[in-house]
């Protein structure tokens, strides 16, 4: 798939933001006056500028409203509703932190709730992937993990700097590893196959493609990665998305220091992982362009 | 809108025969044609005359190589467009419910005034179907022609898919193959026509037809010499065949 | 669930015209959408005869071609060097001031010193006559590069070729072979066919090297060797005969099977026998005794002998009983086993003799006899240019007609069928013209089919050629169409005579239509010691902005095809069916919005100016107003005009007064005319008398015309026999030996000149046509270029893996006479010594309003730059011309190639200089 930045920055931002918000509406970083309207306002800043990147790559964005209505089957309205959610109930605990400490709805019943809605939001960015069945690297519970994982490690660092931080890097580590191990060869496992695709036999292979112009689905969805540029990604995925970030929150005394510190490499590991997910996600579609599709956009 | 409706009882859709199709693209350039003008926004063209042109088509004309283990290898034309799916995911994962399947006719349209262009729906259709208008921004498909089949401003005979209608080969047909008795679901249990890639589990409406084998061996059927030139020469063989005569 | 209502029912456009496309000969019948004045929608005509409601790519892509922006907008002078590019705009006034400075002191002095000639126009009868009336001998248009020898072995042999003079029997046939067809200029009715044929069941073998497209569609492929189709189709015919299974009634019949050659040593030997008033003499069985052909009630015996002459028969099946035309003699060298070549002819066997096509309708042949139904074969056969763009073309294609004759399937149901105004023999034919004086019209029609030598194209000497061409010489004496690619080569070359002016009309000369393109442009721009060009003068009628555009001193812009009379006429490339005579035009449905002129009208008026003697009246006032004045007003002979349909009063048909409402007839009836051949004529035209009576009435001949096929065709013989010695103009000894071993008047097969050279080159390189493309023109149309926007040279599977080619590699090609470097691709589909591509993708930077970097121009390429339109030099100081022996046809196909891989560089070599282009850049989105 492609790798679109908009939404390579949507998805990494509204992770973090959300995990953040998530971690403070469960009250795991005690903020207080202008402390929590930093800490929140934060949280808020990077859910809704994740949010506004997912819209550039809207044909109309005038229209994005449109997308809150088929919320009964689509997770992209899904996503939009749980979003509007935790930013709306997360509102109160925020304000309440802020200017009314003694409130405590953090880590209480609202609190709660507006993390649930966080963690929701997660869960349904994800399976807006998760769901496709026609992109086998992303159609699997590994999907939501990786990204469930990854906001809880950008929302530990940001929140609770120190061993749990550290952990939590650790297991966004462990997601990307099990995305990766699991992930490679599904494509090819699932036995769809230019035999399949078009029906003519397990000797058949693209001769011509059907115009020697690109088009849109070849763009959006038929990308490739060298092997050895993906492997250097991973590396860099897992290193600075997980690896770094861990030993300096476990090396670093907890503080904004570290977590400023940690987070910067967590998010350009992140920011890694996503181009991977998108790039190194291969859409059944490529069985009816095969090396054909390469041939004429000269990537071969 | 977004939820598929209750299986319709009429199932429009396209059956395509691939022992017949010559791959001349004319379905492409007639589909582009009708549809330029038609449902919805123009189908752009970008770069037009530039270094790397990319157009909207709603329809395209792939070639394949079969190479059997015995006999010659073969040229395989194979158009593709939008299979109107029972199962159609495209519709599900629509957040705007531009995508939809009609209820009346199982045609999936999308709603351009309502769709955002999140191309969501490309991304669902394991076909390749689907194509974001660079221009207009927004999701384009096949339409079936909706706008010409049940067109009264156009002649009866005129109402079917300007691919269709166009075709030189007759390579195209187009009915209901929600009725076993169509001339297309006949042609279909005739000809064993097959749906693409069915363990996606989109239930494609339309239906392709397998092409017939080739380059049988034939060597064995000869034909029987009049007689042997050599023993009898020219003279005996122009006297045998002339008796005929 | 509250769906979207939506209006399925809108209305489609404010006005329908119906015209006809142009994209290629095949001239589909168009319905034109119009919305506020505009095209908005083409679709097929479903009453045309032609296409009956479908279109192919191209036509329905013809709004692309309306709106394209390499439209040329107003005349154009040279302003820079010839090639740069540079013009300014002036007015038509000037413009044809100019064609009339430059022509009218031709004309009064030195006619033959301009040469026109035209591409693919779709008027030549009407080109035609204009040269002809301005005088000069040096007119053709392009059949010499593209398929004289199919058309030239058709009329030849039996009065018509594939092509436009007939087509297969779609409803009845049961097998059909086709040879050597990537889209052909029928391409709609032979797409349509092979869909009838598929929905009934029938069976389809081609052979191409290639399989694809119509190939890829066939049940049975034979991937046969370039060039050596003349070996299969001798090989075939070698086993019918062995086994008996001919058409022995249809051949004493029909054909000079059962005619009598002259064995006797002398001037006459090889010629038939004939009567006092030159009727081929037959032995009649019931009597044992000469008989002139065709009196009533002779039967022919085909194994006659008389005065120790033979028949034609015999000499024949001598010939190919031989065993070098068995299977396995040929089967190396085809490429195909013996064991498929066998098959084949038993299937072609079984379909034509075990289950005959029978139609209840009694018809009366030439001979008075009555025969109570008609009896086909159904099989039948299609071939182009696979056969005829080889140097022995023409015999080729002979030998695929006689073996159709042998089976007795021509002109029967099921079998290949003529459409009027064919069948035509070529004694029916005009012979070549070209006798020129100042200031006079030129004795006759430029082109025609010589009988013998006596109707060569030689000047009073009896030795130089007439024609700047070289038509109609030893070199290439049934050069029906005339040679095309010779022009530009001779004219600079002053061999046979320099010229002043070259007019060109729709033919991209300096491009894809020329061989040794690189070099073409060179002489293009040669120039004397002077620092004059050596081909002084150069007019140009284009409707767009393609590569010879630049090479033009004054260009004269055509209207597109939307915008223009035209007129598609039974005169000249009719679009009749098999069942039915049928003309057609073309009118302006929309208006240009360009300062353009159609090239017709141009020449009318041009014709009025210069006081051509059939464009202006007694009193020396212009003829016609314009094209369309002409289409109504012009008679050929009288009461036969340009048009057959509503002359007279309006009523009648084929013959008629000019009937002044006759396009506004046409236009209300949808744009063309249709006669129906009555149902008892529908047959065995050559011999059917309701046929020739049809015919006369229609106007196509004056007189019935029956004639016998020419399995044996006496002309190829005089030729022979004056290279022999005998007849009063002698060929050249350098062409004797060529002249007796090719024009054999029996078909053979020699190895294509090609060959001679191809030591080092043991690949053959040929081209296709893309079905979604037309020559040169689909790339300036936005959708077209789209599809095909490049071409990869496909190589077959051994080349592949030999050499271990990868996807994305390219290869240098290299030629004989020169080198290209073009991307590469595989094809198993392939013959294993092939290699091919599509033709015409590849475009010179700046030409066609394309972006320099247009994939055309950086990865798209031409064959062409391999190709010489001479052969190697034999050191015998002589320039062979690499064509056909007979016809002069070029020979693109002959081509051989050595393939190697390199490295991949920027662009496809050679690049050439981008040129001027002569309109605005385009914009960069569409709509
Ligand atoms: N779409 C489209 N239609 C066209 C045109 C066009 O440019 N585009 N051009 C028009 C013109 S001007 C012409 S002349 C006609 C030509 O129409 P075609 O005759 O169809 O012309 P080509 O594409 O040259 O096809 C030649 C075929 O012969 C095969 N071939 C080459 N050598 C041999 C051989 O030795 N033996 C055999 N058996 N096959 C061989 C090639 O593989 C190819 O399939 O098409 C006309 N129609
Ligand atoms: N390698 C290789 N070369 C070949 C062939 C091959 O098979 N292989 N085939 C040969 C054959 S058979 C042919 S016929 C030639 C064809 O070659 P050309 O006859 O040169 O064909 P086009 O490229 O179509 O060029 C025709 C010109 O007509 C112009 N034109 C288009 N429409 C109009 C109009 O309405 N009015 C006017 N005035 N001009 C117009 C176009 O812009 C173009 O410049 O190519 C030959 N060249
Ligand atoms: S128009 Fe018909 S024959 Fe041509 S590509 Fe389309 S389906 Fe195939
Ligand atoms: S083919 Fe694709 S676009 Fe069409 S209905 Fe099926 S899934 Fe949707
Ligand atoms: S692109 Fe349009 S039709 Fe497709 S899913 Fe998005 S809103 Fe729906
Ligand atoms: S049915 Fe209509 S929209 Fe669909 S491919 Fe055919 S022409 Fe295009
Ligand atoms: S075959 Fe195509 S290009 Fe040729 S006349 Fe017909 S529609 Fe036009
Ligand atoms: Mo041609």
């Amino acid at each position: 798939m492609h790798p679109a930045p908009s939404v390579i920055i949507f998805t990494v931002l509204s992770g973090v933001g959300f995990g953040f918000l998530g971690a403070l509406d469960l009250g795991l970083m005690p903020v207080q006056g202008g402390a929590a309207l930093v800490a929140f306002g934060l949280a808020y800043l990077l859910a809704v500028a994740g949010l506004v990147a997912s819209t550039f790559h809207l044909g109309n964005p005038q229209r994005a409203l449109r997308a809150f209505t088929q919320w009964r089957t689509s997770w992209l309205s899904r996503e939009g509703w749980a979003s509007v959610a935790a930013l709306a109930a997360s509102a109160p605990v925020a304000l309440a932190a802020a200017f009314r400490p003694g409130m405590m709805l953090a880590g209480h019943l609202p609190g709660l709730i507006a993390a649930a809605f966080c963690v929701l939001t997660i869960l349904c960015t994800s399976m807006i992937y998760a769901q496709l069945r026609t992109v086998p690297r992303w159609h699997h519970w590994t999907t939501p993990v990786l990204f469930l994982a990854f906001a809880a490690a950008g929302g530990a660092i940001l929140a609770l700097p120190g061993p749990v931080a550290a952990a939590a890097c650790l297991v966004s580590g462990g997601a990307m590893l099990l995305a990766f191990a699991l992930g490679d060869g599904r494509f090819a496992r699932q036995g769809q196959s230019p035999a399949a695709a078009t029906g003519l036999g397990p000797r058949v292979r693209p001769f011509a493609p059907p115009h020697t112009s690109p088009n849109y689905v070849m763009r959006e969805m038929i990308h490739h990665v060298g092997r050895k540029h993906a492997r250097r990604l991973r590396l860099i995925a897992l290193g600075l998305g997980a690896g770094l970030p861990a030993l300096l929150m476990l090396v670093l005394p907890a503080g904004l220091l570290a977590s400023a510190l940690a987070l910067i490499p967590h998010l350009a590991g992140a920011l890694a992982q996503r181009w991977l997910f998108f790039a190194e996600a291969e859409h059944v579609v490529g069985h009816y362009y095969g090396r054909a599709a390469d041939a004429a956009r000269g990537t071969a | 809108m977004t939820a598929l409706p209750p299986p319709s009882a009429k199932k429009l859709g396209l059956v395509i025969d691939l022992d017949t199709c010559v791959g001349c693209q004319a379905c492409v350039t007639a589909c582009k044609g009708w549809n330029d003008q038609g449902y919805g926004a123009p189908l752009s063209d970008m770069d037009a005359y530039g270094s790397e042109p990319c157009g909207t088509f709603l329809n395209r004309v792939h070639s394949y190589e079969v190479t059997p283990d015995d006999g010659p290898a073969q040229i395989i034309n194979f158009p593709r467009s939008c299979l109107h799916c029972e199962d159609a995911p495209c519709v599900t994962v629509c957040p705007t419910g531009a995508s939809y399947k009609r209820a009346e006719d199982g045609i999936v349209l999308v709603n351009e005034d309502a769709c955002i262009g999140c191309g969501l729906c490309a991304w669902a259709c394991p076909y390749g179907a689907r194509e974001m208008d660079a221009a207009a921004g927004v999701m384009k498909k096949c339409t079936l022609c909706v706008d010409r089949i049940y067109n009264e401003n156009l002649p009866e005979e005129d109402r079917q898919p300007a691919c269709v209608r166009t075709c030189p080969t007759g390579a195209r047909h187009f009915g209901d193959l929600g009725d076993p008795e169509s001339a297309v679901s006949r042609l279909v249990a005739d000809r064993g026509g097959y749906a693409l890639m069915p363990e996606m589990g989109t239930r494609p409406v339309n239906r392709y037809l397998p092409p017939r084998p080739k380059d049988a061996r034939r060597e064995a059927s000869v034909l029987a010499p009049l007689l042997d030139l050599q023993a009898t020469g020219f003279a005996g063989w122009l006297d045998r065949l002339l008796e005929r005569f | 669930m509250n769906q979207p209502r939506i209006d399925t029912s809108p209305a489609v456009s404010d006005e329908v015209c119906k015209t006809t496309c142009y994209m290629c000969a095949c001239r589909c019948g168009i319905n034109v959408h119009l919305k506020s004045g505009r095209v908005s929608y083409i679709e097929g005509n479903r009453d045309h005869p032609v296409n009956k409601g479908v279109l192919c790519a191209k036509g329905a892509s013809g709004i692309m071609q309306v709106t394209a922006p390499s439209r040329l907008r107003k005349p154009l002078r040279r302003v820079g060097p010839r090639g740069s590019g540079a013009f300014e705009e002036i007015s038509w006034d000037e413009a044809l001031g100019l064609a009339v400075q430059w022509l009218g002191p031709l004309r009064a002095t030195a006619p033959e010193k301009l040469a026109f000639f035209t591409g693919r126009d779709q008027s030549q009868s009407f080109t035609s006559f204009w040269a002809q009336n301005f005088g000069t001998p040096n007119y053709a248009a392009h059949g010499g590069f593209c398929s004289v020898n199919m058309a030239a072995a058709g009329i030849y042999t039996m009065g018509g070729a594939f092509w436009e003079f007939g087509q297969t029997d779609w409803d009845r046939t049961r097998l059909f072979v086709m040879f050597g067809v990537a889209e052909d200029h029928d391409s709609n009715p032979i797409k349509i066919g092979i869909g009838k044929l598929k929905a009934r069941g029938g069976r389809m073998v081609c052979i191409n090297p290639v399989r694809t497209g119509y190939n890829a569609v066939a049940d049975d492929w034979l991937g046969i060797t370039p060039g050596t189709d003349g070996l299969l189709i001798l090989a075939l015919v070698h086993e019918l005969l062995m086994a008996g299974r001919i058409d022995l009634d249809y051949l004493a019949r029909f054909t000079n099977a059962p005619c009598l050659i002259d064995e006797t040593e002398g001037e006459e030997k090889g010629l038939l026998l004939r009567d006092d008033l030159g009727k081929p003499l037959v032995i009649d069985r019931a009597t044992g005794e000469p008989a002139p052909y065709d009196r009533p009630g002779v039967r022919p015996d085909l194994g006659a002998t008389w005065k120790g002459c033979r028949t034609v028969f015999q000499h024949l099946a001598e010939r190919y009983l031989s065993a070098d035309y068995a299977p396995e003699a040929v089967a190396d060298r085809c490429g195909i086993p013996a064991g498929r070549i066998r098959a084949l002819a038993a299937e072609i066997a079984r379909a034509a003799f075990d289950d005959p096509v029978v139609i209840d309708q009694p018809w009366t042949d030439f001979r008075g006899e009555r025969h109570e139904k008609m009896v086909g074969r159904p099989v039948s056969f299609h071939a182009m240019r696979g056969i005829s763009a080889h140097s022995n073309g023409f015999q080729t294609a002979r030998a695929l007609h006689v073996l159709q004759i042998l089976l007795g399937a021509v002109e029967v149901p099921g079998g290949f069928r003529f459409k009027p105004p064919y069948p035509k023999p070529a004694h029916a034919h005009p012979t070549p013209h070209s006798y020129f004086m100042p200031g006079r019209p030129l004795d006759g029609p430029h082109l025609g089919f010589p009988q013998g030598p006596e109707h060569l194209a030689l000047k009073l000497d009896d030795l130089t050629p007439a024609r700047i061409d070289k038509g109609f010489t030893w070199d290439n004496p049934l050069s029906a169409h005339g040679l095309m690619h010779m022009v530009i080569s001779n004219a600079v070359a002053g061999d046979p005579y320099p010229i002043d002016t070259l007019m060109l009309y729709m033919a991209n000369m300096a491009w894809n239509s020329s061989m040794n393109t690189a070099e073409t442009m060179a002489m293009l721009t040669a120039k004397d010691g002077n620092g004059e060009y050596r081909i002084p003068r150069i007019i140009y009628s284009d409707a767009y902005a393609s590569e010879m555009v630049a090479y033009a001193d004054l260009v004269l812009p055509d209207t597109t095809y939307l915008e223009r009379h035209d007129c598609i006429s039974l005169l000249d490339r009719p679009i009749c069916e098999a069942d039915h005579a049928a003309d057609a035009i073309r009118w302006p449905v929309i208006e240009p919005d360009r300062e353009v002129r159609g090239f017709q009208s141009v020449l009318v008026d041009l014709g009025g100016r210069l006081g051509l003697p059939g464009f202006v009246t007694e009193d020396g006032r212009a003829k016609y107003r314009d094209y369309a004045d002409y289409i109504v007003n012009h008679q050929r002979r009288p009461g036969v005009g340009p048009l057959i349909g509503w002359r007279g009063d309006g009523g009648a048909v084929g013959r008629g007064a000019p009937n002044p409402n006759q396009l506004n007839a046409y236009i209300a009836n949808g744009g063309f005319f249709l006669a129906e051949v009555p149902e008892e004529a529908r047959f065995f035209k050559p011999w059917n008398r309701a046929y020739q009576d049809w015919a006369v009435g229609m106007g196509f001949y004056d007189t019935p015309q029956p004639y016998l096929f020419q399995l044996y065709c006496e002309p190829m013989r005089r030729f022979q026999l004056a290279a022999e010695g005998y007849h009063e103009r002698q060929p050249p000894d350098h062409l004797r030996d060529r002249i007796r071993a090719t024009m054999d008047p029996l078909p053979i097969w020699y190895p294509p000149f090609g060959d001679e050279g191809a030591a080092g080159f043991p690949l053959h390189a040929i081209t296709q046509r893309p079905m979604a493309m037309y020559h040169s023109w689909g790339s300036q149309n936005a959708w077209l270029r789209q599809i095909h926007g490049h071409n990869p040279l496909y190589l077959p599977t051994r080349v592949w893996q030999a050499q271990g080619f990868a996807d994305g590699d390219w290869a240098r090609v290299t030629s004989p006479s020169g080198q290209i470097t073009v991307p590469v691709a595989h094809m198993a589909a392939l013959n294993e010594n092939t290699v091919w591509t599509w033709n015409a993708i590849g475009k010179r930077k700046g030409a066609w309003a394309l972006d320099e970097d247009a994939p055309e121009a950086t990865k798209g390429f031409l064959l062409n730059h391999l190709i010489d339109e001479l052969l190697p030099d034999r050191g015998d100081g002589r320039r062979w011309s690499n064509s056909d022996p007979i016809t002069g046809q070029a020979a693109w196909f002959d081509l051989r190639v050595r393939v190697e891989k390199c490295a991949a560089p920027d662009e496809a070599q050679p690049v050439f200089p981008p040129l001027g282009s002569p309109v605005p850049r385009a914009g960069r989105n569409r709509p």
